[in-house]
Parts: structure tokens; C-alpha cells; sequence
């Protein structure tokens, strides 16, 4: 029974995602298309993509990519577009700023730090005799 | 040494004193709340009917050359309706400008809620297809931008604005831009 109830809502998904059908000129384009709206966040729902959020916001921002890879913009001019309206936040690729220096760099200065002091621990107990003695 | 030691004893202390700081700060963010990058930039270019005269085309030179605060609502939009009280009490009450950007609305609907519920507008543009929406950033209205003499963006309030948001956070945004209450 439950099986049943979960294969209903599995279905129901499905059909979700397949309501719009656009058609494309070629298989890139639409690989494109699939490419692009997975990389851009939803503004409305945040935590999904607007290839896969089912918000109005999201149809009407599918749509504008679908227009404009039509129109032959490039995936780049399709993503600053989108940039400059909804900011960084709509990428989930957002670009190296002042904002998110300490998630770039961090990781890099604490295994500097870490690196260092063992460097400095080791090379001291080699220049003790009395660890070889033990 | 000694020192050193009570150095090291301390770090542990000091790195969760920061973090605590740290997620402290953003315990009173709203994460639904983003930054726009309109600000210092123009209010985007449309030209579209205005709701109550639709045979009258607007266009950004019809924008107040005044500060003014530019309004995104709609007849789909729940808050809206919860909003539209203090717009109508502001409107009435504070001499600035409101101007209405009625947000993928049928037109017919709009006009009816504004005979309904009043209009706080000096007019209201009517962006059925939504793209002055995308162009301005929208993703949940009610959104509010405040636009200078110049019609630059200079900031944008996201969600309903009550007699709490109008007084700590609108009003002081608007003078930091050399409004003045008279």
C-alpha cells in the first residue's frame, strides 16, 4: 500500500517536471538549456534550482532562458542577465568576492598553520639527542 | 612556556567565542531577504499602460522627479492585502510619492481591488507579462524600492511594510537620501 502511495507521488513529480515542453533547435541547445537552468538558484524558493522549483518565478525565468538561447545568446550572457537582477545569490556558482574570501582562502591559511607548527615541532625533536637515547 | 601554554588553553575558547559571534549575527537575518544589485543603478526602462487609464503608455520619464517609492504588488499577492492599509494611511499622511508596479496581475483585477480598497498610487504601471518584474528583480512582492529625484535605485525593501517597518526602517532610509519630512 505504501508502495502504491509512494509510486502515486513519484508519478505525480514526474508529470510536474514535464508540464512545459519547449522545443528546441538542437540537441545542444537543449542540453544547454538543462545546463543553464540547473545552475541558477530559484530567488523565490531558495534551495532548489529553477529547473527543478515549480514557483511561477521559476517558469517565468525558465522561459527568459529558453528565449534567449533561442535568440542565440551565449550560457554566459544568459547567467549575467540573471546576475544582474537577482545578484550572486541566483548562481550556484557565484564568483570570488570580498564576501566569501574566508570560505576560499581559510581552508588554504589553517593547512598553512597546521603545516607550519608540525614542521616546527618535528624539526625540534630531531635536534634532540636524548629522543635517540630512548 | 608557561604562557604559551595558557596561550594554546585559551585559542579553543577565543575560536568558539568568534563563531559564536559569528552565527549570533545571522540568527536575526532573514535568509529569504537578498541584495539587490539594482542599487545605484536606474530604475530598468519600460513602457507599459498604466493600470487605471490604460490608454495612457508610461514610460521612466513619467517617474516623479522627486524621491519617491516605487510599490510591486498585485491581486495574487496575500500580503498585499495586508499591506495595502498602511500604503493607504501612509499615502494620506506623509507627503511622498507612491508609484504602483502592478506585478502579472490581470488588468480588470487590479482596477477592482483599487476601487475596493482605495489607491494610494500616484498611478500604477501594469507589468502583465512580468518582465519589468525580472528587469527590477522581483521574487516576492510586496516589494518597495526607493527611487531618488534622479529615478537611481538607491535601496529596496522586501515584504509588507507596517507602522514597525515604516518608522525604523523606511523613514531612516529615506532621510539618509536627504528627504525631509515637512
Amino acid at each position: 500500500m505504501r508502495l502504491i502511495y509512494f509510486l502515486a507521488l513519484w508519478l505525480a513529480s514526474v508529470t510536474v517536471l514535464a508540464s512545459e515542453n519547449y522545443q528546441f533547435d538542437s540537441p545542444e541547445q537543449e542540453q544547454a538549456y538543462r545546463e543553464i537552468s540547473s545552475q541558477l538558484r530559484c530567488p523565490k524558493c531558495q534551495n532548489q534550482s529553477i529547473a527543478d522549483s515549480d514557483a511561477e518565478l521559476s517558469e517565468d525565468l525558465r522561459f527568459i532562458v529558453y528565449q534567449k538561447l533561442k535568440a542565440g545568446d551565449s550560457k554566459q550572457e544568459i547567467l549575467d542577465y540573471m546576475q544582474k537582477r537577482y545578484g550572486d545569490f541566483v548562481l550556484y556558482d557565484p564568483p570570488v568576492s570580498p564576501k566569501n574570501y574566508v570560505l576560499w582562502f581559510m581552508p588554504i591559511i589553517v593547512f598553512i598553520i597546521i603545516i607550519a607548527s608540525l614542521v616546527k615541532k618535528v624539526g625540534r625533536r630531531e635536534l634532540q639527542p636524548e629522543d635517540e637515547v630512548k | 612556556m608557561k604562557a604559551k601554554k595558557i596561550l594554546i588553553a585559551i585559542l579553543p575558547l577565543v575560536v568558539f567565542a568568534i563563531l559564536v559571534m559569528v552565527f549570533k549575527s545571522s540568527l536575526n537575518k532573514d535568509p529569504r531577504e537578498l541584495e539587490t544589485k539594482l542599487v545605484g543603478s536606474p530604475v530598468p526602462s519600460f513602457k507599459l499602460a498604466s493600470v487605471t487609464n490604460p490608454e495612457v503608455i508610461l514610460t521612466n520619464d513619467d517617474l516623479p522627479k522627486e524621491i519617491f517609492l516605487l510599490n510591486v504588488w498585485g491581486t495574487w499577492c496575500v500580503s498585499c492585502y495586508a499591506e495595502h492599509p498602511y500604503l493607504m494611511k501612509f499615502a494620506k499622511e506623509v507627503p511622498i510619492k507612491w508609484v504602483g508596479m502592478n506585478y502579472k496581475d490581470a488588468p480588470k483585477d487590479a482596477i477592482n481591488y483599487l476601487n475596493k480598497y482605495g489607491d494610494p498610487f500616484v498611478y500604477s504601471i501594469s507589468d502583465v507579462s512580468g518582465q519589468m518584474g525580472i528587469d527590477l528583480g522581483v521574487y516576492g512582492a510586496p516589494e518597495t524600492f526607493i527611487v531618488d529625484a534622479n529615478g537611481m535605485i538607491r535601496d529596496r525593501h522586501v515584504g509588507v511594510i507596517d507602522e514597525r517597518v515604516w518608522n525604523s526602517v523606511i523613514i531612516p532610509k529615506l532621510k539618509a537620501i536627504g528627504w525631509e519630512q515637512n
